[in-house]
């Protein structure tokens, strides 16, 4: 089992969505700007309310890299991990692993799928090349 | 800030640094601040104030064997200020803050340190970053999950993007790695000392993260370093010629994060590096000698440009060019740095540095070497010093 997130009141969302495939992202509700990390308060208006809602679960690669060093036994190497910039949602990027293809086929610029890991009550968001 | 009472260095003193020493971290850390001391021409009965990163708490993989109040106790020392703190300008805050203490009065002589036995806890068994069932939280919980679980994950995202935007090779960064090999051949303190490096080495090295192989990751060590921070009013009949802390910079502009920046090839040293160059009327071309944070080697080329010895996206070139050597535009961590000197924490380069403008630096020294700048931290994590000599 990876480290897991401890689950808050901010954060509760995003790491559940995947329950029902969602990648659920915090947006203010006065200014509309998307808040990732997610907090209960807007840091460009102040504005105190803010609401989920699903990102379009689709995205581009802005940067990778293969991990070789074997970290721990979750973590099977190689595996990639990139930064990837979500579709419609500009301002926020997710750091996570691009799964079920080989490593090294792994470009900047390719585009991706979210998906999710299962454990316990989290649902880590993971990525697929869009074939 | 034209009344301040200016703070300079007076005193500069290390243990010695190793791998897998078995050492008492103590014992080090009493080595590096009594050496020190007697280098300032000072006695313990002197020392007012303390300083250190990251200051006392759980001394997991040995990365804070020794904090303030352990210091206060270990040297029996009686202090009008202390200070250990982990938050702020990266690990050169601690340097930062006894200036602050001394220009507004607080001390007259500090003693800054950073003590490490990271290198001996690997051997002891550290726990291993995914054991156990504990959860995590704030801003590493963006990262580790996803198994980005080593900050040697996030620089190489650094790397991949410059490459792609920039052009950046790895032979480009090896071309530092090598010549940081070569100056710690150097320096009897550099855990590499006796080991010399060819590109060959490097070019082959196995991959950690790609792009970064082994020789671009800095070397967990056992050491101290300690260094006198004294009221440059109060320096002047010392041993050796005082070097001023001309100024420093601290801002955090764009956000405590590792992958939201707007631009993914800069960092907060940019913010850190303005801020610095605010504060002086001195400019990047007054520089002689520079440490900056290589605890990746893809840090050099970002805190050079940020520092604005090259333009944005010129860092790679720079150091593929070797104007980060001697002879080049400035020379860069001639300590060997983090990736051949040993994982200081910063505090590395500011011995070295110190070195340097005294002209103690033998067998790599900088001529006429009169200022130097410091550009510590990576990623979010940046603070930034620029030291003169008096």
């Amino acid at each position: 089992m990876p480290v897991l997130p401890e689950l808050t009141a901010d954060n509760l969302s995003f790491w559940t969505g995947g329950r029902d495939g969602q990648l659920m992202i915090v947006h203010c509700d006065s200014c509309d700007r998307a808040i990732h990390p997610p907090q209960p308060l807007c840091p460009a208006c102040l504005g105190r309310s803010v609401s989920s809602r699903s990102a379009s679960g689709s995205g581009v690669i802005l940067a990778s890299t293969i991990n070789w060093q074997a970290w721990s036994p979750d973590l099977p190497v190689p595996y990639v991990l990139a930064i990837v910039e979500l579709d419609g949602e500009p301002a926020v990027r997710i750091t996570s692993r691009v799964v079920g293809c080989d490593p090294a086929s792994v470009a900047i610029g390719d585009r991706v799928m979210m998906d999710f890991e299962h454990h316990g009550d989290v649902w880590i968001p993971v990525f697929r090349i869009r074939g | 800030m034209a009344n301040l009472v200016k703070a300079a260095i007076t005193g500069i003193g290390i243990s010695r640094v190793g791998r897998k020493t078995m050492l008492s971290p103590t014992s080090m850390f009493a080595d590096a601040a009594l050496a020190a001391i007697a280098d300032a021409g000072l006695t313990r009965d002197d020392i007012d104030g303390i300083s250190t990163y990251p200051g006392n708490q759980m001394n997991t993989g040995g990365y804070a064997p020794v904090g303030a109040s352990d210091a206060i106790d270990i040297l029996g020392l009686k202090v009008s200020w202390y200070s250990g703190a982990q938050e702020g300008p990266a690990q050169i805050m601690a340097l930062i803050t006894a200036a602050m203490a001394v220009e507004t009065g607080r001390a007259r002589h500090v003693l800054v340190f950073r003590s490490l036995n990271e290198a001996s806890a690997q051997v002891s068994g550290r726990k291993g970053i995914g054991s156990g069932d504990e959860r995590i939280d704030g801003w590493l919980s963006w990262l580790v999950p996803m198994g980005a679980v080593s900050a040697v994950n996030w620089a190489a995202m650094f790397a991949s993007r410059r490459m792609h935007e920039h052009g950046l090779t790895r032979e480009q960064l090896g071309t530092q790695a090598v010549w940081q090999r070569a100056c710690a051949q150097h320096n009897p303190h550099a855990v590499m000392h006796g080991k010399p490096l060819t590109m060959d080495d490097y070019l082959s090295a196995r991959m950690i993260s790609e792009p970064l192989c082994l020789f671009d990751c800095d070397v967990p060590i056992d050491g101290a370093v300690a260094v006198i921070v004294s009221r440059l009013d109060e320096a002047r009949d010392l041993p050796h010629p005082p070097i001023r802390i001309e100024a420093t910079g601290s801002a955090l502009d764009q956000g405590f994060t590792w992958d939201q920046q707007p631009d993914l090839t800069t960092m907060g040293a940019t913010a850190a590096a303005n801020d610095l160059w605010r504060k002086t009327d001195l400019k990047p071309s007054d520089v002689q000698v520079a440490g900056l944070y290589d605890g990746f080697s893809i840090f050099v080329p970002m805190w050079l440009e940020a520092l604005g010895f090259c333009a944005h996206g010129e860092g790679g070139a720079f150091i593929g060019d070797k104007q980060s050597q001697i002879g080049g535009v400035v020379a860069v961590n001639t300590d060997g740095g983090q990736l051949s000197a040993g994982r200081l924490h910063g505090f590395g380069y500011l011995h070295e540095t110190c070195l340097q403008l005294r002209a103690h630096a033998i067998g790599r020294q900088v001529d006429a070497a009169r200022i130097g700048v410091l550009g510590i931290g990576g990623g979010p994590i940046a603070g930034a010093v620029l030291l003169a000599r008096e």
